[in-house]
């Protein structure tokens, strides 16, 4: 069986700049898998603009920022191989792939886990009502307006207020579509402000907080759909039922990591990101394996996926050079008012960077890290918003070995 | 009067509230950066705005490449430079950064390539 050093799943922003960093780094034995016929990973079909501003310090399109890393994987002699699907991964980091050219058996000695995540489905929601054609996630509208020149209908409705659900009313307005409203069952938008203002406001597309699809209609393609005010407890509110008469409905209801992979390597996941449970090295319950990017947390842009993608591989240069990495036996917890943290797990003895996010939109609030009551990092936000991932560096000398970390928000 | 706005020039977004005389900006809070100060005053007095869309390829790998404006354009001339785009088509090889439109409809910005396409 073939051996390497490292095996990166994935060739979309995360496994590349992986990739790219580890070489830096002196890890030359690299293997990037990628399941697509061309690497990149989503951002091939993310062609409105707005990357790289923490990275690059300039706005580039998706294709764009892709392309800088994909440029770097060539120039730098990068080993890759595309249309290849990994099927397995051990425990023993045993990785067995699926190609044309048959299958590809290898013993690595670390895996990078850079798969990203999907969207949620009318299923996941279930949307009661008919099944005609004409419902779409709104990426899958944005690979058929954007790859494969497609459009997908005229008249256009959008549950969800995700960022893509957005960027795509605006792209499917300039494509001559009518998109009618955004709908939004949460009481607040998912999505950045920004793209409320420059994908919404500027077609006049009107959002509508506390509202959702409640029945689907229509015989081959879609007719019409059903829309319901909904409660503080998210039901629907007889009486307030309005149909919008239109050939699409977008979804844009949420990501999920895509870790069917990860489970069949034994690494533990968490319940509230549904990605890996990982420590400050990005190394997962299954020592060897590490995390990063939308596979772990879902981002909010692709820049953090690039750094976090780079600081993990950092700890796995460690990891090759020394066998092992110090044990993290801290735990990470947090209060009600914050959905998650990555990582979820801390040594104590080394500077890392903790992500957040909050559960609901909050003003004038402190998010203090406390460990044994004793204050270690704190972050005082004018406003924080679920749309936006946190970030807040910590730094070892203020830690212990000892205690747990606390995140708690006070507002 | 106080108007609010939302900054689009970066991710963070903030939501600044101006004091807005006319198309004068007399006074503005809640903006993380100069940025913002930037932003307010363009809105006031001419909405810029980056667009991006795509164009058909010939004989490429893709049937499109993606393009965007190399800088913004006002906000009221979205739909004529959309029409702009439409017209064109390419035959491959597409280059990442190639002019497809040079100073388009003579707002002094281009429509340029995002993406490479080889040919087919």
């Amino acid at each position: 069986m073939r051996q390497i050093d490292t095996v990166i799943i994935g060739g979309g922003p995360a496994g590349l700049s992986a990739a790219v960093r580890l070489w830096e780094k002196g890890i030359r034995d690299i293997l990037i898998l990628e399941r697509e016929h061309q690497l990149g990973g989503i951002l091939r079909q993310c062609i409105h603009d707005g990357f790289g501003l923490t990275r690059f310090g300039e706005t580039l399109s998706g294709p764009e920022y892709a392309q800088r890393f994909i440029s770097q994987v060539e120039a730098l002699g990068i080993p890759y191989v595309t249309d290849t699907t990994v099927i397995d991964i051990t425990e023993d980091k045993k990785v067995t792939a699926a190609s044309r050219n048959g299958m590809l058996e290898i013993q690595a000695k670390t895996v990078i886990l850079t798969m990203g995540c999907r969207e949620r489905t009318r299923g996941a929601i279930s949307i009661p009502g008919e099944r005609p054609a004409g419902v779409y996630t709104a990426g899958v509208a944005q690979s058929y307006i954007n790859l494969q020149n497609k459009m997908v209908g005229r008249e256009v409705v959008i549950l969800g207020s995700g960022d893509i659900g957005m960027i795509m009313a605006r792209r499917l307005t300039l494509e001559g579509a009518h998109v009618q409203a955004v709908f939004e069952v949460q009481p607040y938008a998912s999505g950045l402000p920004r793209n409320i203002l420059q994908c919404l406001d500027d077609y006049g597309i009107p959002l509508y907080l506390s509202h959702t699809v409640t029945e689907i209609r229509g015989k081959d393609r879609l007719e019409s759909v059903v829309v319901s005010q909904v409660d503080d407890r998210l039901q629907p509110v007889k009486g307030t039922e309005k149909e919008y008469f239109c050939d699409t409905l977008i979804l844009s209801v949420g990501l999920i990591p895509e870790n069917e992979l990860s489970l069949s390597a034994g690494v533990v996941l968490d319940e509230r990101t549904k990605g890996a449970v990982v420590d400050e090295h990005h190394q997962t319950s299954v020592p060897g394996i590490f995390a990063a990017g939308n596979v772990l947390q879902v981002h909010d842009l692709v820049d953090f996926v690039s750094m976090e993608a780079e600081e993990l591989a950092d700890s796995v240069a460690a990891f090759l050079k020394e066998g092992e990495l110090r044990s993290c036996s801290l735990a990470v917890k947090t209060d009600g008012n914050v959905t998650h943290t990555i990582p979820q797990r801390i040594s104590g003895t080394k500077d890392f960077k903790l992500s957040l996010r909050v559960r609901r939109p909050m003003k004038d609030c402190r998010i203090r890290l406390l460990q044994g009551g004793q204050l270690v990092g704190e972050r005082i936000m004018k406003k924080a918003i679920p749309a936006e991932m946190i970030q807040i560096p910590v730094k070892a000398a203020k830690l212990n070995e000892k205690e747990d970390l606390e995140v708690k928000v006070i507002c | 009067m106080l108007k609010n706005f939302t900054c689009i020039m970066c991710p963070r977004g903030c939501s600044i509230t101006a004091e807005v005389d006319g198309t004068r900006m007399v006074s503005a809070e809640g903006n993380f950066c100069p940025k913002g100060l930037e932003y307010v005053y363009q809105e006031l007095t001419n909405p810029m705005r980056n667009i991006a869309s795509s164009v058909l390829v010939e004989g490429g790998e893709l049937p499109l490449a993606s393009v965007r404006l190399s800088s913004p354009i006002p906000k009221d001339r979205i739909f004529d430079v959309m029409e702009e785009i439409k017209k064109v088509k390419l035959k491959a090889p597409v280059a990442m950064g190639q002019t497809v439109i040079s100073d388009v409809l003579g707002l002094g910005c281009d429509v340029i390539a995002t993406k490479n396409v080889g040919r087919a």
